[in-house]
């Protein structure tokens, strides 16, 4: 290994770069412009994202620690893609909010860290570097869930997020120090080689999974998301919802495809059954939501619900279907947390009542969220009705008609709660509705570009054939 | 040659569409019109360049013209199958390219006088644009599924259009109705394209059209499956003829068309007279080697006769109606009943096809000259504030220029010598003379009905009566009048182009003669009808109130049009409401939104039940993961092992 090999981890030594320019950053400005700080992270962090997009070889580095291919790569970029819609719809709110406290360049640190944790979750090549790589992507959003210290709610948010995620990590590394106690070895390679059905095995295999299920916030290991996105700051619950979300399916995914293959008889009843679990609680759980961030809390661990469906399928058109759905959804549920956080930012209102008469108010802001919603949904012709439809073609193409129906049950449950706020703001007369507002540039950018990917995805094929391609390796 | 440009032409105007759509309240009513003229002037240029170099330069190979297709793939089913997007250019292409082109031009330079402070002024213009662009794409399709994509895009535009003055309920309802009769001749023409597509195994026009020049017979295959005495191939050609006789409302699907007239008069000149409703003539000459050579040419035959019989009826029906517009609607109607019998009644190769390019030929020249007379009538409404010829009288003294414009192209519709109509007319009744007599006689009493309603109307309007006007009319501004010109010089000089040596079925081309004799009875037939209408008409006389009244009975079913809307609206209504509608409605709402209705309020219920699993207490939040860690580690340990 030389030198050279360094550039094939350019993704990570990029944004640790730019974690340390803004740390330098934080110290020669003056105080008095301290908010040039956002537009210098969304500038940096912009040029990341279009440099992600060189291609890159594949590899395996540090004696397999560390390992990288297309796909993987690609995913990287959707992950940069989604954070950096994410900086813009909260550059506003960091701006008047957070710099005010002199807490703006932290804000970006972490949010930066944890996203370099999701780097090397998804690119590790053993169990070591997976679990820094996790450890890294939770601890700093604890902090940023409890980021608005002035608020009691906020802080509870943070404690519950540590304390659960502890937990986690906890049953997650007793699973894995079982698998090592079986195998003999981290390595994912040499697992793959050894790993059989043995009881200790599969005990360990369900700890980890619990792990990592907890990250993606799949039934049973679901209750504390609800509480932490209401009290957190929207752009947090929106970061946790989105692509902290779609980095654990991802690398979940890989595990459950390569070493995991040989357990599939065992993990794909576990897959089923939780599957199941998770779209009725989720959507049961929806129905019944007032609060914006609530509502969409319980609808993403629905949809998570539906991810399982093309997990289940363990091929290259689950893999394709789970990553393209995956895209779809971080881009949909940005808009919709794009427009609670633009609402939010300006009048403090979160309620679904609050949303009554929106239509009559703010057009624009309505339409996005209807498009958002309707993608959530799947309903046709927007992008979430392709992500869906994939999905349940993998599930139905190895058999699991049942699960796919059950499925179509809850796309009719979910697009009744869904149709709710569709219908608050758009038949409803409020009282007093929200007042007419424009938002800022970084909003309406951050706004418009999600708009235009859930437009875009569900009309241009070839790059669900370019995501099937990519998705070969683990066929 | 080189083709990939002309995706510019459909591009262009559906960008003028979405920045117009989009910045609707931000631009000025008189830049939006300069915008939508630009656009489409550009789309104008790039069609005749196409021409130029198609027709001229490269199209020609061995004194065959080829069909230059560009392509790609969209979706792919089999190997064969699989719907593509790209453009094909052929020489009916290029011909509809240029006539789509220039009306469309001439509709939008008019409209910017028309429309004139008109509160939707740049919607209409947006409007405008996306129709233009639907057509295009429908004219350049090169398969089946492509021209029935655009095929709905130019429904939902005319749509839009008739129902622009949304706030007028019978505009509202004429929107309607345009829509839906359409769109259920349409559920015919995709299931006759699904059917194509199942059993040929294409959907592409060049595979499906190909014919092997050694058994003179179509190179394709197919199952050779029959239904009900026939072949699904015909069968597939007839459903899909019902799409086409749709739009280019032939009986009995024709019930849309004089109601559509509510729409702005420019749109009734584009959409209905020349561009939309002659779509399904276009269909038809787009599969015609299927429609010649399946079955010996049963579906063809069919297309003559509907065509035939559509053109007298509707020739009938526009001598008593009084609303200008309808008479003109209905006069389009009978025309493209010509081009349909036309095309019915052609052979394939060399001056057997002179039917088929006698279609073509009229498709061109009534475009112009029925544009034109829609135009007219339009600057004549906008005068008198009226469409009914109850209302008009003595209109040359004050607007000579649409006056003379109109009297050209009346002539033309007539027939007479050496206008385009004339020529293009005398094709199609050679055509029919030489392959049915029933078809050829039907067409010579046809001429003369369209010469006498034709004049009626024109006396009816610039002559007759001195109406006493609250205010003076007076002519249009240049804006209007200058179509008005443009398209009545290619109404005179139209009928010199030598059409045969460019399109034809076979491609080839061959030399058109006059067929004098035919020529002869055919202007005696016009000029008798002129001369009648002459008498009738010139001066106000009450000689036209005596025939109607001896012809009583019939003179009222003519006017109302033979009460088909009536027959559609009684099995409509009372059969199909009645006895199909209502069981079924019954079994919705009693059977499946009570089961549904059921599933959701039970749904609510157990919601609420278990609420109480989301307490917010972290100790709960530990132990339902510590449990669900457990619970499943047992289940696939111990339980569920396989």
């Amino acid at each position: 290994m030389d030198f050279s090999s360094f550039l094939l981890m350019r993704q990570e030594i990029i944004l640790l770069a730019i974690i340390l320019l803004l740390l330098i950053a934080e110290i020669f400005i003056p105080k008095n412009k301290k908010s040039s700080i956002v537009h210098l992270a969304i500038f940096f962090f912009g040029i990341h994202t279009a440099v992600g997009f060189f291609a890159i070889n594949e590899c395996s580095i540090f004696g397999g620690s560390f390992q990288t291919n297309n796909l993987i790569h690609f995913f990287k970029n959707v992950l940069n893609i989604g954070v950096f819609i994410l900086l813009l719809q909260s550059a506003d709110w960091i701006q008047e909010k957070i710099v005010a406290q002199d807490k703006g360049t932290e804000f970006f640190i972490l949010l930066f860290s944890s996203l370099l944790g999701m780097y090397f979750m998804i690119s590790s090549g053993d169990f070591l570097m997976f679990y820094i790589g996790l450890e890294l992507s939770t601890l700093p959003v604890a902090a940023l869930a409890a980021y608005e210290t002035s608020k009691r709610i906020s802080s509870e948010s943070g404690i519950k997020l540590i304390l659960s995620a502890g937990l986690a990590s906890g049953i997650s590394l007793f699973g894995i120090s079982l698998l090592y106690a079986t195998s003999g070895s981290i390595f994912f390679h040499d697992i793959i080689g050894t790993i059989s059905a043995s009881n200790l095995t599969i005990l360990g295999f369900i700890l980890f999974f619990s792990g990592l299920s907890f990250k993606i916030s799949l039934v049973p290991f679901h209750f504390w998301t609800a509480d932490v996105y209401e009290g957190a700051p929207i752009s947090v619950a929106s970061y946790l919802s989105v692509i902290s979300k779609g980095a654990a399916v991802f690398i979940l995914m890989i595990l459950l495809f390569t070493i995991f293959k040989p357990l599939m008889h065992v993990w794909e009843n576990m897959v089923y059954v939780i599957a199941i679990a998770t779209m009725f609680i989720g959507n049961l759980f929806a129905i019944r939501q007032q609060n914006m961030k609530r509502f969409l809390a319980f609808s993403s661990i629905a949809q998570a619900g539906f991810i399982l469906l093309g997990l289940i399928s363990g091929t290259q058109l689950g893999t394709a279907t789970v990553v393209y759905f995956v895209m779809i959804y971080i881009f949909s549920n940005l808009a919709a947390f794009g427009v609670v956080q633009a609402i939010s930012s300006k009048t403090g209102k979160e309620k679904m009542t609050d949303y009554e008469g929106l239509y009559r108010t703010n057009p624009k802001l309505s339409l996005v969220m209807l498009l958002a919603l309707f993608s959530l949904a799947g309903i046709p012709p927007v992008a979430g009705f392709f992500g869906k439809f994939f999905l349940f073609t993998a599930a139905a193409s190895e058999g699991y008609y049942l699960l796919v129906f059950l499925a179509v049950v809850n796309v009719t449950i979910s697009l009744y709660y869904y149709l709710l706020v569709v219908r608050a703001m758009f038949l409803r007369k409020g009282e007093n509705p929200i007042p007419f507002f424009k938002n800022k540039l970084y909003m309406r950018l951050g706004l418009i570009i999600t708009v235009i990917g859930i437009v875009v995805l569900g009309l241009y094929s070839p790059l669900y054939e370019y995501i099937y391609e990519l998705s070969s390796i683990y066929n | 040659m080189d083709v990939t440009y002309t995706i510019l032409i459909p591009l262009i105007p559906l960008a003028v569409f979405l920045l117009l759509g989009i910045f609707r309240q931000k631009i000025k009513p008189a830049v939006s019109g300069i915008i939508g003229v630009a656009g489409l002037s550009t789309s104008t240029l790039l069609s005749f360049y196409t021409a130029y170099q198609y027709f001229f330069v490269h199209g020609k190979v061995n004194g065959v013209y080829q069909a230059i297709v560009q392509k790609t793939t969209w979706m792919n089913f089999t190997d064969t199958l699989h719907i593509d997007m790209g453009v094909l250019i052929d020489p009916i292409s290029i011909m509809m390219l240029i006539v789509v082109s220039i009306v469309s031009l001439m509709v939008h330079i008019y409209s910017i006088g028309y429309m004139k402070g008109d509160d939707g002024f740049t919607r209409f213009f947006a409007y405008l644009s996306l129709f233009s662009f639907s057509m295009f794409g429908l004219v350049l399709a090169t398969n089946l599924f492509q021209i029935y994509i655009f095929w709905e895009l130019v429904g939902v535009s005319s749509f839009l259009l008739i129902g622009y003055y949304y706030t007028k309920p019978s505009a509202v309802s004429a929107a309607k109705k345009a829509f839906i009769v359409t769109r259920f001749a349409d559920l015919g023409f995709l299931i006759g394209i699904l059917i194509m597509g199942y059993y040929t195994g294409t959907f592409d026009f060049e595979t499906l059209n190909a014919v092997n020049p050694e058994t003179g017979e179509l190179a394709l295959n197919w199952a050779s499956n029959s239904f009900m005495g026939l072949s699904v191939i015909t069968w597939a050609l007839l459903l899909m003829f019902m799409g086409g006789a749709g739009k280019s409302a032939m009986f009995p699907l024709h019930i849309w068309l004089p109601d559509a007239m509510e729409g702005p008069t420019p749109v009734s000149a584009l959409i209905h007279a020349a561009t939309m409703v002659v779509a399904g003539v276009y269909l038809v000459a787009r599969l015609f080697p299927m429609f010649y050579f399946v079955e010996g040419g049963f579906a063809l035959n069919i297309v003559a006769y509907v065509g035939g019989f559509s053109s007298l009826f509707a020739a009938i029906i526009a001598i008593t109606q009084t609303d200008i517009k309808r008479v003109l609607a209905f006069s389009t109607m009978s025309q493209i009943g010509y081009m349909m019998m036309s095309l019915g009644v052609s052979g394939y190769d060399g001056h057997e096809g002179v039917g088929y390019m006698a279609s073509m030929f009229h498709l061109f020249t009534h475009a112009m000259f029925k544009a034109l007379l829609f135009l007219g009538a339009g600057s004549v409404i906008r005068a008198v504030h009226s469409n009914y010829l109850k209302d008009m009288g003595g209109l040359r003294k004050y607007m000579p220029i649409t006056n003379i414009t109109f009297l050209i192209a009346a002539l033309a519709i007539a027939g007479v010598f050496p206008l385009s109509g004339f020529w293009s007319k005398d094709e199609i009744l050679v055509a029919a003379f030489e392959h049915n007599m029933l078809l050829y006689i039907i067409g010579v009493f046809v001429a003369g009905l369209t010469a006498f309603y034709m004049f009626r109307l024109y006396f009816g309007i610039f002559w007759g009566k001195d109406t006493k006007y609250k205010h003076a009319p007076h002519e249009s501004p240049t804006s209007m009048t200058f179509p008005l010109m443009v398209l009545a010089l290619i109404t005179v000089v139209g009928g010199l182009i030598h059409f045969s040596e460019y399109v034809s079925a076979d491609r080839v081309g061959f030399e058109a003669h006059l067929n004098i004799p035919l020529a002869l009875v055919a202007t005696a037939v016009g000029l008798t009808g002129i001369i009648l209408a002459f008498v009738f008409y010139k001066k106000e006389n009450n000689l036209a109130d005596k025939f109607s009244n001896a012809f009583g009975v019939f003179y009222k079913w003519t006017y109302d049009k033979f009460y088909i809307d009536e027959v559609y609206l009684f099995v409509t209504k009372k059969i199909i409401f009645n006895l199909i509608a209502a069981p079924i409605a019954w079994f919705d709402k009693k059977i499946v939104d009570a089961t549904m209705e059921g599933i959701g309020n039970k749904t609510v219920v157990i919601s609420n039940k278990i609420k109480g699993m989301q307490s917010g207490k972290v100790q709960d939040y530990a132990f339902g993961l510590i449990a669900g860690v457990v619970v499943l580690a047992m289940v696939f340990i111990y339980l569920w092992t396989n």
